[in-house]
């Protein structure tokens, strides 16, 4: 076992690539990304077989990283006894208006879902119970944590499973072998070297991508990562099996949700924990506009957007209610946050708020990728490979089977982790040495392009190429701004900017080892834009409003779209082409109740 | 902005290869500065406010602040590490003073405990 500590920030400045040192491990199973998914395919495939060398990329330090690193408030989903599996797949299927989704994927999950939460506990995370000792169910499927710890109790499994951990590698691309995945390579953003892994499978689980489009609180503030979702993950994983002909499914079903205004934190914490009513600026109950599609209990994408409908209607700001609180249950809250996202109590206690007497204001957030959420992400078999061979995905990287979380990113990371050691025992054939090599001269070439330009180069700097995706995407693909409507014509718009800022990566200028890193980011962040635009483009319907919302297309167009939208990037000239795969519906029921 | 590193308690957690809060930071923002020995934020517009590095700090030389933009001045909100509790402590700009206290680990089995991997 082993976690490999960075050292402190060298400054290095490479005159030629020869100057950078490339640093090569063997491996059998890669995981890219040590998060909730990353830390339970490690301790899976280390428990099935243990003579397994199981190798972690960590873009951070796996300790405080990815979407975790601030903790956690509950698990959304943990079926509770007289429930089945196939019960916690009708409440997602409509909580997704009745889909479509991976029924496949999200039956075999949700048998997996309990155990991992299990382990959690056993590991050492608090799982709230009463006093006969049950477990304490906040809604119908979710259940409070003290999670403050749940991301180094992750990681302390990993490590103590056996995996090894290279932190602050950041990946950059994978390694292919005719059409299948035999490794990946990162840029050591501490010690400059150029890190390759050489693998006999992998498993990406870099989480989602935010940052793609602009928050409404980067405006004018000096906070241009203050959005709910981890702003360190930029949706790389994506970038990198999108690259190599991979397909992605569902990106146009972006995760917005309603947050509280000004400091996007989570809403769900008051409003389904404390059960604190949304309420627009005339005291209206928000939701019983929404009675016909179950009020409080409406699809996600309805609780969404139902704040931002009454901005649009003259009726905000609007606020989760919290009033008639009680001190104990307000004290209760404000213990979920600290446990989640401490520093919304810092920013309320910024605002002198008593919520007692001031409701907590809520608005919509900027739009994410998130296929742990929502499904946007790889298309996976249901050993969750790819369809790029030995590429493998987990959390929230796979997609078509929204409301995982984190216990359903868990129970994915154990299942690709055996889907990846059955891939293995298959047998693989030795990958062509010279085409490796000659894979990992030219993507160390690319990769470290922007710091051999130097910061003195009159080029680009990430952060200006970053901002300028983010506007775009905001204005043209649907952001918080435009109320997340887009249309034919700006999407085309979109379109062409990116084509073009793909076209100015040859002017990204990088200063140091971190400046490289964002340069890398920001040219992923663009490539992952460059789907979400296809695929917002290639449903021409309304099915999820404010998660995905045409103004050209206003309603719902079951005959051609009640499937999945698909998108595949030519790895050799870079074409995007989008498809459709059809849905099946595997649990029966009616699709839109639970 | 966050974060904001008291100068006069940090010491860049000398003798150490890397210093708490550069280990701690998932966006890779804090470094000690060769110079003055002292921790710094490359860039406070990418801080996610997550508080990792507050936590981490040995010395309580780092505070988080909520940009002026959003939040007035000035409050605080200060982690207390214990070995299976975490104490907040919070100020508002009022100057009314919370604490929060409670249990952040189980008492779990020893191999747990000692499963620090590091």
């Amino acid at each position: 076992m082993a976690n490999r500590k960075a050292s402190r920030a060298v400054d290095i400045a490479p005159r030629s690539l020869a100057e950078v040192r490339t640093e090569t491990v063997e491996c059998d199973l890669l995981i890219i990304g040590g998060g909730n998914a990353g830390c339970f395919v490690a301790t899976e495939a280390k428990r099935l077989d243990p003579s397994l060398r199981v190798v972690i990329m960590e873009k951070a330090e796996i300790m405080r990283s990815g979407a975790c690193s601030a903790g956690m408030d509950a698990l959304n989903t943990y079926i509770p006894e007289g429930k089945t599996p196939e019960d916690l797949v009708r409440w997602s299927r409509a909580q997704v208006g009745g889909g479509p989704l991976r029924e496949d994927l999200a039956l075999s999950n949700a048998e997996e879902l309990n155990e991992a939460i299990d382990d959690l506990e056993r590991w050492g995370l608090p799982i709230l119970r009463d006093a006969d000792g049950k477990i304490r169910y906040r809604g119908k499927w979710d259940i409070s944590i003290h999670g403050e710890q749940l991301k180094p109790i992750m990681a302390e499994k990993a490590i103590e499973a056996g995996a090894e951990v290279y932190n602050r590698v950041a990946g950059t691309g994978l390694l292919m072998d005719g059409g299948r995945c035999v490794g990946a390579t990162g840029l050591g953003v501490r010690d400059g070297a150029f890190h390759v892994f050489r693998a006999k499978s992998v498993v990406v689980s870099t989480g989602g991508a935010g940052t793609l489009y602009k928050s409404y609180t980067a405006d004018s503030t000096d906070s241009g990562a203050q959005i709910w979702m981890c702003p360190y993950c930029v949706g790389s994983g994506y970038a990198m099996g999108f690259r190599q002909g991979a397909e992605l499914s569902s990106l146009e079903q972006r995760w917005v949700a309603t947050r509280t205004k000004d400091f996007c934190g989570p809403v769900d914490t008051i409003s389904v924990g404390y059960k604190a009513p949304i309420i627009n600026c005339k005291d209206e109950r928000v939701m019983s506009r929404y009675a016909h599609l179950g009020g409080d209990a409406a699809p996600r994408f309805i609780r969404a957007n139902a704040p931002m409908e009454e901005w649009l209607a003259g009726r905000g700001p609007c606020y989760c209610d919290t009033r008639n609180m009680a001190p104990e249950l307000v004290q209760a809250m404000m213990t979920d946050y600290l446990n989640e996202r401490p520093s919304f109590v810092l920013f309320l206690a910024s605002r002198g708020q008593d919520v007692t007497k001031e409701a907590i204001e809520i608005y919509g957030s900027d739009p994410y990728i998130m296929g742990g959420h929502t499904m946007g992400g790889f298309w996976v078999d249901m050993q969750r490979m790819t369809t790029v061979p030995g590429l493998f995905a987990a959390g929230e990287t796979a997609g078509g089977n929204p409301n995982k979380f984190v216990g359903g990113c868990a129970a994915e990371g154990k299942l690709a982790a055996r889907g990846a050691i059955a891939y293995m025992a298959a047998g693989l054939e030795k990958p062509d040495e010279a085409a490796v090599s000659a894979q990992v001269e030219s993507e160390k070439a690319r990769v470290f392009a922007p710091l051999l330009r130097g910061k003195d180069y009159d080029g680009v700097t990430p952060t200006e190429m970053k901002e300028r995706l983010q506007r775009l995407m905001d204005e043209y693909a649907g952001g918080s701004s435009q109320f997340y409507r887009t249309n034919e014509e700006r999407l085309d718009y979109a379109l062409r900017h990116i084509k073009m800022l793909q076209s100015q990566f040859a002017y990204l200028k990088a200063a140091d080892l971190h400046d490289l890193m964002q340069a890398n980011e920001t040219m992923d962040r663009v490539d992952v834009a460059e789907a979400v635009v296809h695929h917002l483009k290639a449903r021409r319907e309304t099915r999820w409003a404010g998660w995905q919302t045409r103004s050209d297309y206003p309603g719902r167009d079951d005959a051609n779209f009640d499937c999945f939208v698909e998108t595949r990037r030519d790895p050799v000239t870079g074409e995007v082409t989008a498809f459709t795969r059809p849905y099946e519906q595997l649990v029966p029921g009616d699709r839109f109740k639970a | 902005m966050p974060p904001r590193i008291l100068t006069e308690k940090c010491n860049g957690c000398e003798g150490l290869p890397e210093s708490r809060c550069e280990e701690a930071c998932p966006g890779n923002l804090m470094v000690v500065d060769a110079a003055t020995g002292k921790a710094r934020c490359r860039c406070t517009r990418d801080c996610w406010d997550c508080m990792s590095c507050t936590k981490a700090c040995p010395r309580a030389a780092i505070e988080t602040r909520i940009p002026y933009q959003l939040g007035y001045h000035k409050a605080s909100l200060r982690p207390i590490m214990g070995k299976d509790h975490i104490t907040w402590k919070c100020v508002d700009i009022h100057g009314v003073e919370t604490t929060y206290k409670y249990r952040n680990r189980l008492a779990a089995a020893p191999a747990i405990r000692t499963g620090k991997g590091v």
